[in-house]
């Protein structure tokens, strides 16, 4: 009894961040990891629906999604992909200054993060807004007239035009992935709105940062899905 | 304090992380450049090997998963890669051969 009580007593001395029901500061740290992995398991089956609705209309509309493909901005594209790789930099350096316990190193790099995640919203929010402008969102209002690629070479009698229900289809994939990965975006930037706020009040050191590491995988996760979006959807038929 | 800590945790070094920051951004020029040159069928498959190298890299390195010791997390990774391969596979599996007679 006296020496079970010493060894609770131990086990509470160690770290105050250890959870009672862990044996190790090792092993609490690879059950919330592995917790955080099985959820990043998830999103990918759940991103994966939408991959898939949209390589199997791709593969069936394969010119109507290129002429709509190039309704895109490339450039607001890829600057939004540039934007999330160097937010993907500041949660690493976000990290590794907890882990130094470098407390207003972590406070800075966790604002970048957020600063850059909402230039990428505002990016978003502006071609949206040009998609809106345009008659480009699937609904009542939609009417697209644009001309298949590579059509422009030819006389204008003998050019064709893309199918306007299937550049619909193109759209309705373009907002749901888009729209699907723009929310995970504004959860992110909440998430690490909460985090800055607990970093500056000094909850975080090298002993315990778990909630750091796993809203970092996520906004990595978040990063991986727009590194595939961006080919899929902005650089289809370019060439032509 | 460090000898509880290095067996659990990877601090990464500042020279890798920008190393792979700006293979990331040689990436996203390589892809939009290749999207621009005739390549017929093979440009998505160019895309997707470039997509596919950006996410490997962020994975590895990013996520820490080159340096972890859990050996669960990468059964995690692959699994999901995996029913997700399953998922495309079999569902185009369906759509391509409707035509075939």
């Amino acid at each position: 009894m006296l020496t079970n009580a010493a060894a609770v007593d131990q086990h509470a001395h160690e770290n105050p961040a250890l959870l009672h029901h862990f044996a190790s500061e090792e092993q609490q740290k690879n059950a919330a990891s592995l917790g955080m992995w099985l959820f990043l398991a998830q999103e990918v089956m759940f991103f994966g629906g939408m991959f898939c609705a949209y390589l199997i209309y791709r593969y069936k509309y394969f010119g109507d999604f290129g002429s709509a493909s190039q309704q895109l901005d490339l450039k607001l594209g890829a600057i939004n992909t540039v934007v999330l790789i160097c937010s993907s930099l500041t949660v690493v350096l976000a990290v590794r200054a907890v882990q130094l316990g470098r407390r207003k190193e972590l406070v800075g790099w966790l604002l970048a993060t957020i600063l850059l995640g909402l230039v990428f919203l505002g990016i978003k929010a502006d071609e949206y807004a040009e998609k809106f402008e345009k008659h480009h969102v699937p609904g009542a209002s939609f009417s697209y007239h644009e001309l298949l690629p590579s059509q422009e070479k030819l006389p204008p009698s003998d050019r064709r035009y893309a199918d306007p229900h299937h550049a619909e289809m193109y759209f309705s994939l373009y907002f749901a992935m888009t729209g699907m990965h723009a929310l995970h975006m504004v959860v992110g930037v909440g998430l690490f709105g909460f985090l800055t706020y607990m970093a500056w009040r000094g909850k975080y050191s090298p002993g315990y940062y778990t909630p750091i590491e796993n809203a970092g995988l996520y906004w990595h996760f978040v990063d991986i899905v727009w590194i595939y979006l961006f080919p899929l959807l902005y650089l289809i038929d370019r060439h032509r | 304090m460090s000898d509880q800590n290095s067996t659990s945790e990877h601090i990464s070094s500042l020279k890798t992380s920008i190393g792979i920051w700006l293979a990331l951004l040689a990436g996203t020029t390589l892809t939009v450049l290749a999207a621009l040159v005739e390549l017929g069928p093979f440009n998505i498959v160019v895309a997707l090997l470039i997509a596919t190298i950006k996410a490997i890299l962020v994975v590895l390195f990013f996520m820490h998963v080159k340096y972890t010791h859990e050996k669960l997390t990468p059964l995690v990774i692959v699994s999901a890669i995996f029913f997700l391969f399953i998922l495309l596979s079999l569902s185009m599996a369906d759509y391509v051969t409707r035509l075939w007679r």
